[in-house]
């Protein structure tokens, strides 16, 4: 039996069709017009691939772009391997502090990315560090750990320490243990967790935002700096670049997890 | 091998644990904890401590806050900012959550719940840009309702506080979907079908059983809205134009153009103290019911 008539099950789906376009007709717009030859975003549209060949001759789009791919990909390995090795750490030993460590990940989280981001620029220059692509990688390692860590502790959490101990007996060593029997068990976790470090460093703006010097910057400061200085149609083609991409990234993503499906 | 704990073991491990613990938790000390601090810290200076410059310690920057009735009142606004974003999110995102976890099955419930919060994966400046595509006059709202009807209408929304309000909405919607959708998918339908047969109304069903058992979802979707909202600075500046001047601006405003730094870590210190309120308000909430 339902809460609501079945009469009102229509209603129901076509009002999560009118989310969903909510949710899409922007992005949808904002692809059309990638490929409209008016800068004015003019209809009707007059097709043209232009803005994306003007795109490729971008050098300055083009430097951020890899600066961000590099900074990721940078962000996700640290991130990945330290968060990993404090999950197993906090999974496996029991000592005092243990909780007040396990509660210092959720401020990072819980934090606006504003103060955190105007924080790390008071420091980083007041001790030196300063301002540039290392500060920027230190920075999203920083924001990405918490991540790592408590999704990896979830996956470790679904496993059997006598899984361990049996290895154990059996006369293999700690790290052995741990590359044979205890990493192969936590793998989906520990891939979530970098996809996670990805996209946290990927899409970061704000505290890549403080942190970056006209230089050294990455795809979105780039974007923000170009929208601020008035409209051009070429961010329209990078956006569309960068959505394409991230979404194919997460529907893989999903494909593999099944987010969302049955527990 | 001993480090396998025997039950009720009172021994620390802590020396085998350090060497796995250490890098996450100094690097997370490098970038978070120290600069947290240094900011509290340097909210309380008359100017930067480099080598030229002099500086001496004062309240100065707070009172600016209590003395002006300017940054306070942005502060208002943005909090009412962030309440009305999150008031909508549930609006919308509630029902939403709802159909998807009792209406919707199976295949199309898991493919729709996909298409929903694929978007909260793309890079939030873009979505927020592909609004100012959307909204501009003589954009595409524009002209598509001119192509329909028999007159001429100009809407331009773009550079205006519904603009804004529009594209956080859009922004953080998937948060209060996602949270929603959680928890009722963990509402069991015999609880529902017990209470319609004892006799219950549909909507004292939706009022003294859904609504309560979904309240974890729904603070913790309010939590991760609010908050951000509130110390939000892009959108508004994107989207709002002139009228987009809210207190995360104004912070942005004393590192990227003013370069009153001690004044913006002051604002930003002030901020963590509403959040953290918040936050505090919360918790008990979530904490009872999870």
């Amino acid at each position: 039996m339902r809460l609501f008539p079945r009469f009102l099950n229509g209603a129901g789906q076509l009002y999560v069709g009118l989310v969903l376009a909510f949710l899409y007709l922007p992005i949808f717009i904002m692809v059309l017009m990638s490929f409209n030859a008016s800068p004015f975003y003019q209809l009707p549209i007059d097709w043209s691939a232009g803005w994306y060949t003007a795109l490729a001759g971008n050098s300055q789009l083009i430097a951020a772009t890899w600066n961000s791919v590099t900074i990721a990909l940078t962000t996700t390995a640290i991130a990945t391997l330290l968060g990993t090795a404090a999950s197993l750490a906090l999974y496996r030993y029991r000592f005092r502090g243990k909780k007040l460590l396990q509660a210092l990940l959720f401020p990072p989280i819980a934090i606006p990315w504003l103060i955190t981001g105007t924080a790390m620029l008071i420091f980083f220059f007041a001790v030196g560090i300063g301002r540039g692509l290392h500060a920027i990688l230190l920075g999203h390692v920083a924001l990405a750990l918490p991540y790592v860590i408590v999704v990896v502790s979830a996956r470790l959490q679904t496993f059997a320490p006598e899984l361990e101990e049996a290895a154990r007996s059996l006369g293999a060593s700690q790290w052995q243990v741990t590359r044979r029997v205890t990493l192969p068990w936590i793998a989906p976790g520990v891939i979530a967790g970098a996809l996670f470090a990805f996209a946290v460093s990927f899409d970061q703006f704000v505290v890549s935002y403080f942190l970056s010097t006209p230089g050294q910057t990455t795809l979105p400061v780039e974007i923000y700096a170009a929208i601020r200085k008035g409209f051009t149609p070429e961010i329209n083609a990078v956006s569309t670049i960068i959505i394409v991409l991230s979404m194919t990234l997460m529907l893989l993503t999903a494909r593999y997890f099944r987010f969302g499906g049955e527990k | 091998m001993t480090a396998a704990p025997p039950p009720g073991a009172q021994h620390s491990q802590l020396r085998p644990a350090l060497p796995l613990l250490l890098p996450a938790y100094l690097w997370l000390t490098l970038a978070i904890f120290l600069p947290l601090s240094a900011m509290v810290f340097f909210s309380f200076m008359t100017d930067l401590p480099l080598a030229d410059r002099s500086w001496a310690m004062t309240l100065g920057n707070y009172a600016a806050f209590f003395e002006t009735d300017l940054y306070g009142r942005l502060l208002l606004r943005s909090l009412r900012l962030g309440l009305e974003v999150t008031l909508y999110c549930v609006l919308i995102g509630f029902p939403c959550a709802y159909v998807l976890a009792k209406v919707l099955k199976g295949r199309s419930r898991e493919a729709i719940f996909l298409l929903v919060i694929l978007p909260f994966w793309s890079n939030g400046l873009v979505r927020i840009f592909s609004w100012a595509i959307f909204l501009r006059g003589g954009g595409v709202i524009d002209s598509a309702l001119n192509a329909v009807l028999p007159f001429e209408v100009s809407v331009d929304l773009m550079y205006s506080y519904p603009a804004v309000i529009i594209g956080l909405v859009h922004s953080y919607l998937p948060y209060m979907v996602l949270t929603c959708y959680l928890t009722l998918q963990a509402i069991d339908d015999s609880l529902i079908e017990a209470a319609r047969s004892l006799g219950a109304s549909r909507l004292t069903v939706l009022r003294r059983l859904i609504v309560p058992l979904a309240m974890p979802g729904l603070i913790a979707g309010a939590v991760l809205i609010f908050v951000p909202v509130v110390g939000s600075f892009m959108e508004p500046r994107i989207l709002g134009g002139r009228s987009g001047t809210f207190y995360g601006t104004v912070i942005e405003d004393q590192f990227v153009a003013v370069f009153n730094w001690p004044l913006g870590a002051a604002l930003s210190f002030i901020l963590l103290a509403v959040v953290l309120a918040v936050l505090a308000l919360a918790a008990p909430v979530l904490r009872r019911q999870t």
